[in-house]
């Protein structure tokens, strides 16, 4: 039988923050990468976001946060994973985060961060590298 | 607990990943797909089609409210398509159905429509199933519903819903033939626009001029809707339950229904089944290849090559 799986990417944007066209972007690189990615919008809380991820099976979980809430959110999100059973999904984050926030969200269990400037192949490269699809 | 139980029980995780192995096309799931069947069946399903953009996943969204407060359970397939040069796809109907994430009655799945090996009919079909089987009492698949694969998964439900916006106009025409045939309820979303008076009379005249079938039969209604304000929407549920009315009513036509939909299923099933153990395999092997160059350079006509790999491969079993 042909088989042969695909990454899949949940791109989400936890907390009141209504700057999206960097996560927007961000999806369609990975689209373009050749990964199934499901976007859900603004506005989420994190047990949005990972239910969501849950119920979409995916492998890894963009966060994008530009609004500075980032040291709440992602690693909650990281907690609701582990509560669920599910802490076996990547979750990696992009946006603008003060220099001495990233090692710490790095320790909490945020596999990369990704700022600006970062040019998209190596977002995606990085993606190809450290994600790969559930066997 | 095995995987069907945990399915049956209702478990997201469970239910999640099996789809993903239905998607993935992993021979394990078609084992547990094998188990579950004896459980499916009750779910009544619904489809929603329609051009980008007319608004079925508000809709769809709103549908969900209110099954939500009948206190019904819904599934949700939303199928986007592929893009045909990555084979990736940005899957982003869940955006307009947020509010119902947290909501434990609720599952809601995306799909990328993949490519020719993909399979959709069979992958969403089976999804289908898999819903069904967890409990729900709803399911509704959305799909843009161009291409012959999403005419024949709306068709596989029980009830077929046709989304339009006013103002398409002669675009209507060029549809007749195509997905209009299988509407069992028009939608006209975006109701306040211009020209929704048009575009349901072209409707009615597309459905008054096919009398023969609907005589003695379900007469498809045309309702108005303005999905965003939720307006409409009780009025597209209360046609959906008289629909299921309609096709309960008569053992004759319940009967009839689930034939039909079997056929379907079961030619899907055999025509997947060829294309990905036959095609694939003739691929593999490089026969395919070989097959193609002898083409090209017109050393073999390629319906002799046709005949040459299906009767081999038939022989072989």
């Amino acid at each position: 039988m042909n088989q042969k799986r695909k990454i899949r990417v949940l791109v989400a944007k936890p907390g009141l923050d209504g700057h999206d066209r960097g996560s927007r972007i961000i999806a369609r690189a990975y689209r373009d990468a050749g990964f199934e990615v499901v976007y859900s919008g603004l506005h989420q809380t994190p047990e949005e976001v990972v239910q969501a991820a849950i119920q979409e099976d995916v492998d890894m979980i963009g966060l994008s946060s530009l609004a500075g809430a980032h040291m709440y959110l992602f690693p909650r999100v990281l907690e609701l994973l582990k509560e669920n059973g599910a802490d076996d999904i990547v979750v990696c984050g992009g946006g603008i985060f003060p220099g001495e926030d990233i090692p710490k969200l790095k320790e909490a269990g945020i596999k990369e961060i990704f700022v600006p400037g970062t040019p998209l192949g190596e977002v995606v490269k990085w993606v190809e590298e450290n994600v790969k699809p559930r066997t | 607990m095995g995987i069907p139980e945990k399915i049956i029980s209702g478990n997201i995780r469970a239910v999640a990943r099996l789809i993903r192995d239905i998607d993935d096309n992993i021979p394990e799931a078609r084992e547990v797909l094998k188990e579950l069947y004896p459980y499916t069946g009750k779910a009544y399903v619904v489809g929603i089609t329609g051009a980008p953009g007319v608004g079925k996943s508000t809709l769809v969204d709103q549908m969900v409210y209110h099954l939500r407060k009948a206190k019904k359970t819904v599934g949700v397939l939303a199928v986007d398509p592929t893009s045909p040069f990555s084979g990736g796809a940005i899957l982003g109907d869940r955006i307009r159905m947020q509010r119902h994430s947290m909501d434990e009655g609720v599952f809601i799945r995306s799909m990328a429509t993949r490519g020719y090996f993909g399979g959709l009919t069979q992958s969403t079909r089976s999804a289908i199933d898999v819903m069904d089987a967890m409990g729900k009492d709803y399911i509704i698949v959305e799909t843009v519903g161009v291409g012959q694969d999403e005419i024949d998964i709306v068709r596989s439900a029980h009830t077929t819903i046709i989304t339009l916006v006013p103002g398409m106009g002669d675009d209507i025409q060029a549809l007749k033939a195509g997905i209009l045939e299988v509407g069992d309820i028009f939608v006209i979303n975006k109701a306040d626009r211009e020209g929704v008076d048009r575009t349901v009379s072209d409707i009615r005249l597309m459905i008054e001029m096919d009398e023969k079938r609907y005589k003695n039969g379900w007469k498809p209604p045309i309702l108005t809707a303005q999905a965003v304000f939720d307006e409409g929407i009780k009025e597209i549920l209360d046609e959906i339950k008289k629909h299921r009315k309609y096709l309960t009513s008569s053992p004759e036509r319940k009967s009839m229904f689930q034939h039909e939909k079997a056929r379907n299923d079961l030619v899907e099933m055999i025509k997947d089944r060829i294309v990905s153990d036959v095609l694939a395999n003739i691929i593999d092997s490089g026969e395919f290849e070989e097959a193609l160059q002898l083409i090209v350079e017109k050393k073999i006509d390629p319906y002799t090559a046709c005949d040459n790999i299906v009767l081999k491969k038939l022989k072989s079993g």
